[in-house]
């Protein structure tokens, strides 16, 4: 049984990530068609805003922030969505609000408006937290996600501990220590420390600020459990990540940086894959002809077989960095934007894998 | 027409595009056709990508900006030092950062504005920021505009805002692939900047462009690896025609095609090639 065989029968949760432009969407639905065709109740979680997975999975238009069922062979289900993070964060602040007039102040609350859809770092911990609520979900006994590019993929899994983190800041409970002390947000703007703040940023930004965070108040214990509750679901048996690239230097060695803090983490690999190959059609046979025409489809097979030669020296690190044997996928001959091009790419990936690699 | 005269045109250049189509080659490549014409250029990095500085070459400098570093310069200079120091031991400029979204952007494009203003170069390339950030990025100083309205950072958004919108000061260099999806997403990208307005779009340069002649399929026979073989070059040059070409169609922007480059690594010696022809082109 092949590593990703071994997967998308037994996980729970696959995550994929590397670099932009490898191919992490496009992986993660025919992934997620495999599993389907298993029998899997499988969903699909993307957070690229770009229309790539809709286009991928045949969807007319865009996804949304809850999941669509598709179309699909097979026993199981296939289900995909997009991440909508300033959804997912006013659901969060909805469910963990003690009151609903808490949660209306601040949902309301001018500066909560402005980062709950745009800070970074807040897509991760959203996309952490979908994850958890979609494994919750009884609909679903997959989840499979295809996070952004490497850099933000990480903060991705240190986006629940980040937040704990914040709670924990100074500078945090500073904020929050004048609803405890009675004290005002202005009074609390002038802690010379927030002054310094204020004058960088404008008062009136920091007052949105300290409002917001007194709004937070008794809401952290909620927020933490739900936090803990995620870094145990990264870290648990039936989570595995795909470390997904394309054989050039740049992206292996992006793989490998990411290899590494999951070990680091002691997070689990579950399979590599390599897209986008040059397909290699072995050496051309004899001398280059004499003929023009003749030289140029010799030197054409030439070309390529060098090209694939020379790309699977750029792969041989990450293989000796993680010691897996990676899955190999070729470059098409055209484009993959609808279902058709998808179940090729699956197939690749499963059933032709062997070919594939035959043919390396 | 020199296909480079839009070097010329604004002082300074944001490359930007999604992950995985070549941004850091273009950047480089623009930097060194740049030099090869006499400009005196700087290469500015956002994504901390040591490979940058060796495929750029050591004649052209190259500068890592990072929102950390360049908040830190800013505030001292602003008199504030005492405040940036102490934000940077307590560690509570993550904080600073959350009360207003889009401030380490501020901060790197304020440094690059300062950069022009010097006179120091004639041409400033920016390797934009890592996949899908271009729009957030560039939009930064409206965006903070609207929130802060007053202080120091309030001033420098203003200032940036101002170089972003004056076309005769910076462009912007979308990059692609001749491919479907990449076209697709330049092209949704290009028409969300227009419609926020206000910044000049350059050239939009299609990367890895597999030029050439179709093969001869006919004449290899049937079922050998070297039929297959020129099936498959024709395939993915019929691509890259079709979609270069539907960008073209769709896109209102002039458009520059960079070879694929069929040697296994890209190194110093490949920018300089691909900087000549793109400079010999016309």
């Amino acid at each position: 049984m092949s590593d990703l065989d071994d997967l998308i029968s037994t996980a729970d949760v696959v995550v994929c990530c590397g670099s932009g432009g490898v191919g992490k969407t496009t992986t993660a639905a025919a992934l997620g068609l495999q599993a389907a065709h298993n029998g899997r109740r499988c969903v699909v979680v993307t957070i690229d805003p770009a229309k790539r997975l809709a286009d991928a999975l045949g969807v007319p238009g865009r996804l949304t922030n809850d999941p669509i069922r598709l179309t699909v062979e097979g026993s199981g289900e296939l289900w995909a969505l997009m991440l909508d993070t300033a959804t997912t964060f006013d659901g969060l602040v909805v469910a963990n609000a003690i009151n609903e007039q808490q949660a209306t102040r601040i949902l309301a609350n001018p500066f909560y408006r402005n980062i709950a859809g745009s800070l970074g770092g807040t897509q991760e911990y959203m996309a952490a937290e979908r994850l958890l609520a979609l494994h919750l979900d009884k609909r679903f006994d997959l989840v499979i996600v295809d996070t952004p590019p490497t850099r933000n993929a990480l903060d991705f899994l240190d986006a629940p501990k980040t937040l704990s983190r914040f709670l924990d800041h100074p500078v945090f409970k500073l904020m929050m220590m004048p609803t405890r002390r009675g004290l005002r947000v202005l009074s609390v703007a002038a802690q010379p420390i927030l002054r310094q703040i204020g004058k960088v940023i404008g008062t009136e930004v920091l007052a949105d600020a300290l409002a917001f965070f007194q709004a937070l108040e008794g809401m952290e214990t909620g927020f933490r459990n739900r936090a803990d509750d995620v870094i145990k679901l990264l870290h648990g048996d039936r989570t595995k990540f795909v470390l997904i690239a394309s054989p050039r230097t740049d992206t292996i060695d992006e793989a490998i940086y990411f290899a590494d803090r999951l070990e680091e983490k002691d997070l689990a690999v579950g399979a590599i894959i390599v897209n986008r190959a040059t397909p290699d059609f072995g050496k051309p046979e004899g001398k280059q002809p004499r003929r023009i025409a003749d030289a140029a489809l010799y030197d054409n097979q030439a070309q390529l077989h060098a090209l694939a030669v020379g790309e699977r020296e750029h792969v041989a690190p990450l293989v000796a960095d993680t010691g897996r044997k990676p899955t190999w996928v070729p470059l098409l001959p055209g484009d993959v934007h609808d279902l058709d091009a998808l179940d090729t790419i699956r197939s690749l990936l499963f059933t032709g894998s062997a070919t594939a690699e035959a043919s390396r | 027409m020199n296909p480079l005269q839009f070097l010329t045109d604004a002082r300074v250049v944001i490359v930007a595009g999604k992950g995985g189509v070549g941004k850091t080659t273009v950047t480089a490549v623009l930097a060194r056709a740049a030099i090869d014409q006499g400009l005196r250029v700087l290469v500015v990095e956002l994504d901390g990508k040591p490979a940058l500085a060796n495929l750029v070459g050591p004649d052209i400098p190259c500068l890592a900006l990072t929102p950390p570093a360049a908040l830190a310069e800013y505030l001292e200079t602003h008199g504030l030092g005492r405040v940036a120091r102490r934000l940077a031991t307590t560690g509570v400029i993550e904080v600073v950062a959350t009360a207003a979204p889009g401030i380490d952007d501020i901060v790197v494009l304020g440094k690059i504005k300062q950069l022009e203003q010097t006179g120091q170069y004639d041409l400033i390339v920016v390797d934009g920021p890592a996949a899908g950030h271009a729009i957030t990025f560039l939009m930064a100083p409206v965006n903070l505009l609207k929130l802060v309205r007053g202080g120091p950072i309030h001033s420098q958004a203003t200032d940036v805002a101002g170089l972003l919108t004056d076309v005769s000061r910076s462009q912007v260099i979308l990059v692609t692939l001749p491919e479907t999806t990449p076209v697709n997403e330049v092209i949704e990208t290009a028409d969300a900047l227009k419609k926020e307005g206000g910044l000049r779009l350059g050239p939009a340069v299609v990367n890895a462009f597999d030029a050439g002649e179709d093969l001869p399929v006919d004449r290899a026979p049937e079922g050998t690896p070297l039929r297959a073989a020129a099936e498959f070059r024709n395939a993915r040059r019929g691509l890259h025609r079709r979609e270069s070409k539907r960008l073209a169609k769709t896109l209102d922007l002039p458009h520059i095609c960079l070879p694929l480059i069929t040697s296994a690594a890209l190194d110093a010696d490949s920018i300089k090639q691909l900087a000549e022809e793109l400079g010999a082109s016309s």
